[in-house]
């Protein structure tokens, strides 16, 4: 079984379907694509958001999303697997990060999905700050995050 | 070796980069956010509560009691809020 990898940081846009497309293009081995997207939110709590900007360590970035995504490959069978996180501006109702994993059959790309998000969001070097009314300031990492990607590494 | 930092630990440090030759007695990274602390106001600040602060050796997540000899270039970062 080959599996073709996609892996980017970039920032501009990107288009869902276009990348489910190149993700399943010629193959006729592909059962199931589970699309995840990360989207900017125009609120957190009472507080409206003026925007986000993506600060990133690039080489540890595209290093570190490598190592998710082999780990997610040998955990279970998948034909396929893109991830891309933008970088920079992004104001609210943009896309912000997107993974795709391909599957002969459902299972395996929904989980796969998952993984691969939980572990992004606690490992990956990114960091956002936000734009509001009363200026800017980092967004604190949640303790949730951390304790959805130690979930996997259970049993 | 090289230091990087991100986020606010860059705000506060000043700077995204730096090349430093730590003295032989800063063996860890732990060791190594203790003397970059006693640099000066703004490094104290950046690394007021290490605990917080998360490290990587050439790239790669480490912990605090991770050795540094060999490395080339260590970053110092905040908790990550990607995704």
């Amino acid at each position: 079984m080959t599996a073709a990898v996609t892996i980017r940081i970039q920032e501009a846009d990107f288009d869902i379907a276009q990348e489910i497309s190149a993700l399943t293009k010629g193959r006729t081995d592909i059962g199931a694509v589970v699309s995840f997207s990360g989207i900017c939110r125009g609120s957190e709590g009472s507080e409206t958001i003026a925007a986000l900007t993506l600060e990133h360590y690039p080489e540890m970035a595209e290093a570190e999303i490598a190592r998710h995504a082999e780990t997610a490959m040998s955990r279970w069978p998948l034909t396929g697997l893109s991830v891309i996180h933008r970088v920079g501006r992004i104001v609210p109702g943009e896309n912000i990060v997107l993974v795709l994993t391909a599957s002969q059959h459902r299972q395996a790309a929904f989980q796969a999905a998952e993984f691969l998000m939980d572990y992004l969001k606690a490992n990956a070097p990114f960091w956002k700050r936000e734009e509001s009314a009363d200026g800017t300031s980092w967004v604190e990492a949640r303790y949730h995050d951390d304790a959805a990607a130690a979930r996997w590494t259970k049993s | 070796m090289k230091l990087k930092y991100f986020a606010w630990v860059r705000e506060r440090v000043g700077k995204s980069e730096e090349t430093v030759e730590p003295p032989a007695s800063v063996r860890t990274v732990d060791d190594l956010i203790g003397w970059l602390a006693g640099r000066g106001e703004a490094y104290a600040h950046a690394f007021e509560t290490p605990r917080v602060i998360r490290a990587a050796i050439d790239h790669a997540h480490v912990k605090p009691d991770t050795m540094i000899a060999g490395a080339r270039e260590i970053a110092f970062f905040p908790p990550m809020t990607g995704g």
